[in-house]
């Protein structure tokens, strides 16, 4: 009984060191939601006080000085195309690699391995001639095959991993039953990765989404994501507090309901993604 | 014998549908950029001319010589990675500890503390921007602690831990998240028999626990390390790299070297140092932490 109850008391100051935490924690979003709904000379006078009214006011000046609503189909645009791209050239490649381990195939895996070192940094100013050349420059499938590119190692990686647990067994039946190679893949085994797939996704919309810098080098004013967006208002209107605010805000909204909305496959998808990586 | 030629051909075009597009993509857009890079390490090329000149060793001795802002950001960013990995893997690890009791507001807590790591570093740095310019004068106001009352982003020392604290604060979540997924894995019973063997906390943190969430340190430390030396996104908006130039990632030096002084050529040689540093770190901390695990 004397136990239990130490047990408990121990548990309890854990929840409460744990809520006041994660307060602190919340502390920044309390100061970005407050002041997106007060007036700029409220903000300068006291940014730590409620706001006496809910003035929405911030929210439509900022709507229409980002243009958020084409902004924001942009970045679904993009990180929808570039996310399905990457699950279906990765899965692809990873799964011949598995299956055809030539000595090709393995120098292959090692290269895609080793690349994912490089930083971005370090390719950068020569794609930006490469994206001149084969005219990727200014277009929505420009930036595509750019994260194409770059986003394969580590996916392909991913499935790789997951790829070698699949038996063979289970395509053998269809291969008897005449199904070509390819309908195996789509048919037999693109089914069975769902939960790699899962990861993969989750991983790449979190790092396409929130990207800003291959975007600027490459489609910059023709094709304006969140990020670019953001970054242009603020070169304009630095100290706008009231407006920046109600931008922050209605920018930062959608990945975060998304993150909500699928937060358990998040957590499982990060932890299976690091485990494997 | 047509058979056989039937199969063989089969076999090139599986191997061309199935491994073409993705190689296809990854040469030209990483394996043939980094190859330039090379080259356009050894020229003067400004970016908007078609033609960049052989400069030989030009770019480097300038590097090594005369570019004092260059050896700023990557002191700058050694020491920021030093402090920001080190802070991050133990908020992490000690957040996993408390979050893998058996708290009745566990998942709410877990969820609040990843949350800031979806959210880009650009649009974190503005609000924290933000924060540290208005939101920490208020506070300062109310309680009156000095410590608020500091002009954060102003001065050389106070930008750098400004940084490092939005740094921890969004990747924290992430690592934590990794922890976690390790601590659950460390088998009770064995930590139970330690207990009434009469093991202290701290004996079964050091002897049990750590060792066997080993393969999850190499992870993080990896992770953050990577992150923490490539910083670009928090560091433009959140600083600028300001005061000065005090607080320049290298990765944001290597921009504005290109895209604001159209030094390209200068650039990519910084670039090209910035990859072997990048290499020489992160594989280094692979393997030291990586030993650890098999001597466990």
């Amino acid at each position: 009984m004397l136990e239990r109850k130490r047990f408990s008391t121990g548990l309890f100051t854990a929840e409460v060191i744990g809520i006041l935490l994660a307060l602190l924690f919340l502390s920044p979003f309390y100061f970005l939601i407050i002041n997106s709904f007060k007036k700029l000379k409220d903000i300068l006078i006291d940014a730590a006080k409620l706001p006496e009214h809910f003035n929405l006011d911030n929210y439509r000046r900022a709507w229409e000085a980002i243009d958020f609503p084409i902004v924001f189909m942009h970045s679904v645009v993009l990180t929808c195309l570039s996310v399905a791209g990457l699950v279906i050239i990765s899965s692809m490649t990873a799964y011949r690699i598995v299956r055809s381990p030539s000595l090709f195939n393995r120098l292959l895996f090692t290269m895609f391995v080793a690349a994912m070192i490089i930083p971005f940094q370090s390719v950068m100013l020569p794609l930006m001639k490469i994206s001149a050349i084969f005219e990727l420059r200014g277009h929505l499938y420009g930036i595509v095959i750019c994260y194409l590119g770059f986003g394969v190692s580590l996916s392909m990686f991913l499935f790789h991993g997951f790829i070698k647990s699949v038996p063979r067994e289970i395509e053998e039946a269809a291969v008897v039953d005449g199904c070509s190679p390819y309908g195996v893949f789509w048919k037999i085994v693109f089914p069975v990765l769902r939960p790699i797939v899962a990861t993969v996704v989750i991983l790449n919309v979190l790092w396409i989404w929130n990207d800003y810098l291959l975007p600027v080098l490459v489609v910059n004013n023709t094709y304006t994501t969140i990020p670019l967006a953001i970054q242009l208002f603020f070169g304009q209107y630095l100290r706008k507090w009231d407006m920046a605010m109600a931008a922050l805000t209605l920018s930062t909204i959608p990945i975060v309901l998304f993150f909500l909305f699928l937060q358990k496959h998040i957590v499982e998808g990060i932890a299976a993604g690091s485990i494997k990586g | 014998m047509k058979l056989r030629q039937k199969g063989r051909h089969q076999e090139w075009l599986q191997q061309i549908v199935f491994i073409g597009p993705g190689l296809l993509f990854f040469i030209l857009i990483v394996v043939a950029p980094f190859a330039m890079g090379f080259y356009y390490t050894f020229t003067d090329w400004d970016g908007i001319s078609n033609q960049a000149a052989w400069s030989g060793l030009d770019n480097l001795k300038k590097i090594f010589t005369d570019d004092e802002r260059f050896w700023t950001s990557f002191w700058f960013t050694l020491r920021f990675t030093a402090v920001a990995v080190i802070l991050t893997n133990l908020v992490a690890f000690g957040l996993a500890m408390l979050l893998n009791q058996k708290l009745r507001t566990k998942k709410v807590l877990r969820t609040v503390i990843f949350l800031p790591n979806v959210i880009g570093g650009l649009l974190l740095g503005y609000i924290w921007y933000f924060i540290f310019v208005r939101g920490f004068a208020a506070i300062g106001e109310a309680t009156g602690i000095e410590l608020f009352n500091l002009a954060w982003l102003g001065t050389k020392a106070t930008a750098f831990w400004g940084i490092v604290i939005v740094f921890v604060w969004q990747t924290a979540g992430y690592m934590m998240v990794i922890y976690i997924a390790a601590l659950v894995s460390v088998p009770k019973d064995l930590l139970e028999a330690a207990k009434i063997d009469g093991a202290s906390s701290g004996q079964l943190l050091r002897s049990i626990i750590v060792p066997m969430i080993m393969p999850a340190v190499t992870i993080c430390l990896f992770l953050t390390t990577s992150n923490a030396f490539k910083m670009f996104d928090l560091n433009l908006s959140l600083t600028g790299g300001g005061p000065g130039y005090a607080t320049e990632s290298i990765a944001l030096n290597i921009y504005r070297e290109a895209l604001t002084y159209s030094h390209y050529g200068l650039g990519t040689a910084k670039a090209m140092i910035f990859f072997f540093g990048v290499a020489l770190i992160t594989v280094t901390q692979v393997l030291l932490t990586k030993k650890r695990e098999v001597e466990v």
